[in-house]
């Protein structure tokens, strides 16, 4: 999804800075935006290393000229057994869906707001919007995100600063792949365009693509007694 | 224990990056923001900037006018995050504090107790470490001098690292130096003072209409001796007979046993301002209206109905006004500044001359002139007494000060600077003084003609000695002492 969006982005002429774990990924991105009218700046990063992102973040905010956006994509969401408690990895998708997620839009909404303009996006997920008994961690992770972004929305109204959430629902990436039982599966260069066409309407929640929204709106309705004996 | 945490546990200090600006929004730089917690913190940043060769200039919470906090070349230490009360006597009235802890912060904490900062400005967000740089004043200067009279003792880190502890005993010299030493000498990281004892939460305001600047001038000399506070505003658009038309408000303490309850006054409650006007419209959009009528149609349209409205209040019996009305105008309206732009390079800057008695009164009605004439007319224009104080770089004359808001557009900004700089050599020549938190325009050259020489070479020299390196810079020390430095 990240690549996707940075493509999209440096095609529109945007100058961009894509952070990713693999450098060879990163790499192959740089070289499929090379023809792009917008610069791509890459850099191998770990958002569990939030020690290292207030260097970082001047630093690619100095290589881009400034900084007019920041998308926050990452996010894990491993299998979890029906019967599994494993807190090592409930904490470690906190650690990325979250805590990176802070760690990266905090200095942007301090830049941001100091100089009364900016757009922050955070890919979230529906799947924030309930409680699911597959996968806790993984919708308490994009639950926080939404509450977070929405917080962050609220105090950066009065400067200028525009927080937009996504909630996509399937999209065609390695995070679905081989899943069961999806539908109405988008590629991520359409989620991409969407997301970004949200971004540039000052959407305030999007979901990806929009007709989740319905799903959304049901979904969030059910009743705690029949939502428990529900597989979804 | 996060790895951010562990950091910060060393004494390695936080740092983000950010758009510095000024005050007025006229002018800012990106940049490195450190942001200490204490005093090793402080060290830290200090380091940092030494090991990195890079200069780094001091900020407290930037309610500076101008670039008195910016380094667009460098780091910048805000020490906003160092905001902890440390001690207050309530027997005493002497209060310590953390160098970021602001007006704000403590006169919430002290008014219930009874008392009230000696000497306030006329917003309450600056810092402890902000308002003893610019050694500030208040309504009542010409009464109880500036806030360095009214300070006991400081911490000052210096740019090698060292502790220095300061006072009217101990070093002494440093004390008169680095209080209005703009942050040049020092990192202020705790600061001691002297509040003053209050008997009411309320003040008892006379309003009067002066028709002309010379009747404004007359009431002041007639009442300074009585008044605890005085201050006028003035309609910068007036001609004629009429210039420096405007409103003068004087305010006294209740003494002890006026304030029938000052139980009730002498609380936050009582203190707080209403956040919505007529209950309904939160104050913090106002300046979204308040955009249509900046311009000098709408501001003439404002000073006149200001004008007329306050001879009506001139009528009035005395009333009283709370501390926290009385004393933080500018705070009334949240924002209110946005409301001359909010794009950087839109905004304003505030030109404020200080000039002896003798000439103040021909200075002034020269300058009215002028602004006029060079179709620059402030918007806002504010008129204070002052008194000299012994602090080696201090603005303070025995005479008065009016404060001009100048709207700034990229557009204006150069015809602007070339009329500040014509008033400039006005005020100049008549011995007077500008004040660095609210300066953006003074060129090179003006130190050397506006301080008395060995007051300013003593200056020079301490920098000098304490700070070779000129590790602690702002855009304001570049600017203007780039003739001594």
């Amino acid at each position: 999804m990240g690549a996707a969006l940075v493509k999209r982005l440096a095609n529109d002429g945007w100058n961009v800075a894509a952070l990713a774990r693999r450098q060879d990924a990163l790499d192959e991105l740089a070289a499929a935006c090379a023809e792009a009218p917008g610069r791509v700046v890459v850099r191998a990063h770990d958002v569990h290393d939030v020690a290292d992102v207030p260097d970082l973040f001047e630093e690619l905010v100095r290589e881009l000229g400034g900084l007019d956006m920041i998308l926050y994509a990452a996010g894990v969401m491993p299998a979890i057994g029906e019967q599994e408690y494993d807190t090592v990895k409930d904490l470690d998708m906190l650690a990325v869906n979250t805590s990176g997620c802070i760690a990266w839009c905090n200095p942007a909404a301090d830049l941001f707001r100091t100089q009364r303009r900016g757009t922050i996006v955070g890919i979230s997920s529906i799947a924030g919007d309930r409680g699911r008994k597959g996968n806790p961690v993984y919708c308490t992770s994009k639950a926080a995100m939404n509450t977070y972004l929405e917080a962050l929305r609220n105090r950066l109204g009065d400067f200028g600063v525009h927080v937009c959430t996504i909630r996509p629902g399937f999209i065609d990436t390695a995070m679905t792949k081989g899943m069961d039982g999806l539908f109405w599966l988008i590629s991520a260069d359409e989620a991409a365009k969407r997301i970004l066409s949200a971004a540039r309407s000052k959407a305030n929640v999007r979901y990806v693509p929009f007709r989740w929204l319905w799903v959304g709106l049901v979904i969030r309705h059910i009743p705690s007694f029949l939502f428990r004996r529900m597989t979804i | 224990m996060t790895a951010a945490a562990r950091r910060t546990d060393r004494g390695d200090v936080e740092h983000g990056y950010r758009y510095v600006e000024a005050w007025g929004m006229a002018e800012g730089a990106y940049g490195r923001v450190f942001l200490p917690r204490n005093v090793e913190q402080i060290r830290a940043a200090l380091l940092h900037a030494r090991a990195a060769k890079v200069p780094i200039g001091l900020r407290g919470t930037g309610n500076s006018y101008g670039d008195a906090s910016m380094n667009s070349d460098g780091f910048v230490l805000d020490i906003s995050r160092m905001n902890r009360i440390l001690d207050f006597d309530a027997e005493t009235g002497i209060a310590e504090l953390e160098a970021g802890v602001t007006v704000r912060d403590l006169w919430r904490h002290i008014l219930p107790l009874g008392w009230w900062p000696r000497v306030v400005s006329g917003t309450s967000f600056p810092s402890m470490a902000g308002i003893a740089a610019m050694n500030i004043h208040g309504k009542n200067n010409f009464a109880v001098g500036t806030v360095g009279d009214a300070i006991l003792e400081f911490d000052l880190v210096l740019p090698n690292g060292e502790l220095r502890t300061c006072s009217r005993e101990e070093n002494a010299d440093l004390f008169h130096a680095a209080i209005g030493g703009f942050g040049m000498l020092g990192v202020f990281s705790r600061i001691k003072l002297q509040t003053k004892r209050i008997h009411s939460g309320n003040l008892r305001v006379h309003a009067h209409a002066n028709r002309d600047l010379r009747e404004l001038m007359d009431y002041f000399e007639e009442h300074k001796g009585s008044a605890d506070y005085l201050v006028a505003w003035i309609d910068c658009f007036a001609k004629g007979d009429a210039l420096g038309r405007g409103a003068i408000h004087r305010a006294n303490y209740l003494k002890e046993g006026e304030d029938e309850h000052p139980e009730r006054t002498l609380t936050l409650a009582h203190q707080d301002v209403k956040p919505n006007l007529f209950g309904v419209f939160p104050k913090s959009e106002l300046w979204r209206p308040l955009r249509l009528l900046n311009n000098d149609p709408g501001f003439r349209f404002v000073n006149t109905v200001k004008y007329h409205t306050g001879r009506l209040e001139a009528l009035q019996e005395p009333h009283t006004w709370t501390h926290n009305e009385f004393s933080f105008l500018l705070d009334y309206i949240p924002n209110w500044k946005w409301s001359y732009g909010r794009r950087p390079g839109y905004g304003l800057i505030q030109f404020q001359p200080f000039v002896p008695n003798d000439a103040a009164h021909d200075v002034y009605c020269e300058i009215l002139r002028r602004n006029q004439a060079a179709g620059f007319v402030p918007y806002l224009g504010v008129f204070k007494r002052h008194r000299p104080d012994p602090f080696w770089l201090t603005h303070a004359v025995d005479g008065w000060s009016f404060a001009m808001d100048f709207k700034v557009t990229p557009r204006t900004r150069d015809a602007l600077w070339k009329h500040c700089a014509e008033l400039i050599e006005l005020v100049l020549d008549a011995g007077g003084k500008f004040y660095f938190a609210k300066d953006l325009v003074l060129p090179a050259g003006v130190a050397e003609r506006m301080f008395p020489a060995d007051k300013l070479e003593a200056f020079v020299r301490l920098k000098r000695e304490l700070d070779p390196d000129e590790l602690l810079q702002t855009d304001l020390w570049r600017r203007v002492f780039a003739g001594v430095r």
